[in-house]
């Protein structure tokens, strides 16, 4: 049982953050990545191909993750590969212990930059998480065999911010349905958007089946929000939150309050279990956060069996 | 193409922007053809669609799921058909492209899935 599986299923506040992504500088530029956010950490998600750009596979990162002590949650997206390659990537995996894996159906082609590249999408994500939970059963999705079946432990992404907002909770409970037993959100800028989310969610019950972590980035500048609004997909930024950053006199400091006022809200609604952080460079940013927020460390979460400030 | 289904595409190209993916799901999906998505998602939109409901691919174009959510939900459609909204739908048999999703249904061809599909299922 990976120790993200035993943390959410004792109860225990779980952080989770993205590893930046890593293309030259072997194993030691993955050490220098990881080791500010470390000691916060449950698992790190290791990306697959983030907005469309390649970079060093998720398998391989798992894999370097794991070798430097970190547990992985792999993510796979179903944008390259078609079902025969996201099946032998999910066995392959198991060979290695890695046992989290979060599917995602992946930005389009045409965010990267190489959009000429075909577009593979032969499986959606929950199709992604069926064929998974199949092969966790032990069975390929052509009904071979594998002996013994790989234990996994399933998640997925849920976009409280985009639209249709009403449906984003019900395709929560699709995904959860399908096998996810955890849920990292988008980044969402609108708390009023995240707590519609959360309230439908509970009010349809996928907190009995997934964990919800809401995701939570650290930037450092006005330029910076202002990009991921004009060119992340689906991570809209309201024009209010930049204006305030614009004119600031420390604008890394702005950036920090707002993400520490999204991630004290975010904490403060149901069905969430703990957060996700994505930074997007090395970045201390995570766990100054975590201690501004009164989040322990992993070591201490795990001694002290820390739970989530409200009742889930 | 056999007779059937070029008259399906006739009829269904015109009207839904049929692809001819001969496992036609329009009923359960708002009567809007979800392989006219460009990520061809047939079990709900991706977290790409844009504040004013465009498309990620083609922001010019509104989100083919957020229709389909729209008309299932305003369209005088049987309640069965309403249900069907939220079902998982296994993945495309791609060797069924080009033929006729008539002859699929009334054969049940449309419906057969791979031995594993299902698998673990609780």
């Amino acid at each position: 049982m990976s120790r993200l599986e035993q943390a959410l299923g004792e109860g225990r506040f779980v952080v989770t953050a993205e590893m930046p992504t890593i293309d030259g500088g072997g194993m030691d530029e993955v050490r220098f990545q990881l080791e500010p956010m470390a000691p916060y950490l449950d698992a790190c998600n290791a990306t697959d191909n983030t907005a469309a750009h390649a970079h060093a596979s998720p398998l391989a990162i798992a894999i370097a993750l794991q070798q430097c002590g970190m547990e992985p949650v792999m993510q796979l997206v179903c944008r390259d590969r078609n079902r025969l390659a996201l099946e032998a990537d999910l066995v392959g995996a198991s060979l290695h212990g890695i046992e989290n894996v979060c599917c995602l159906t992946g930005d389009d082609v045409t965010a990267g930059d190489e959009p000429e590249a075909r577009r593979v999408f032969d499986l959606d994500s929950p199709q992604l998480l069926a064929t998974a939970r199949a092969v966790a059963s032990g069975r390929y999705l052509s009904g071979r065999a594998i002996e013994p079946p790989p234990h996994l432990y399933l998640g997925a992404v849920e976009n409280p911010g985009a639209p249709p907002f009403a449906y984003r909770a019900q395709r929560a409970l699709k995904k959860a349905r399908a096998g996810a037993r955890f849920l990292q959100l988008q980044i969402c800028f609108e708390p009023r958007l995240l707590e519609e989310f959360t309230a439908e969610a509970a009010r349809l019950g996928v907190g009995e089946h997934a964990a919800l972590l809401p995701s939570i980035t650290i930037l450092r500048s006005a330029r910076a929000l202002r990009y991921i609004d004009a060119k992340v997909p689906g991570i809209s930024v309201p024009a209010g939150i930049i204006e305030r950053v614009e004119a600031a006199a420390d604008q890394q400091e702005a950036c920090f309050d707002v993400a520490y006022g999204l991630a004290q809200h975010a904490m403060a609604q149901p069905g969430v279990r703990g957060l996700h952080f994505i930074s997007f460079r090395k970045d201390a940013g995570i766990a100054a956060l975590c201690r501004r927020l009164g989040i322990p460390t992993h070591a201490e979460r795990v001694e002290h069996g820390y739970r989530s400030p409200v009742p889930v | 193409m056999g007779v059937l289904a070029t008259m399906e595409a006739v009829v269904k190209r015109p009207v839904f922007g049929c692809q001819m993916c001969g496992q036609c799901v329009l009923h359960s999906t708002g009567m809007t053809c979800p392989m006219t998505c460009p990520k061809t998602l047939r079990n709900g939109p991706c977290g790409g669609v844009r504040a004013d409901g465009g498309c990620e691919v083609r922001p010019e174009m509104r989100c083919v799921w957020l229709r389909g959510y729209e008309r299932s939900r305003r369209l005088p459609l049987p309640a069965a058909w309403k249900d069907e909204f939220n079902h998982l739908r296994a993945p495309v048999d791609n060797r069924l492209r080009g033929t006729a999703s008539w002859t699929n249904l009334v054969t049940g061809r449309d419906r057969q899935t791979p031995a594993g599909w299902g698998a673990g299922e609780h």
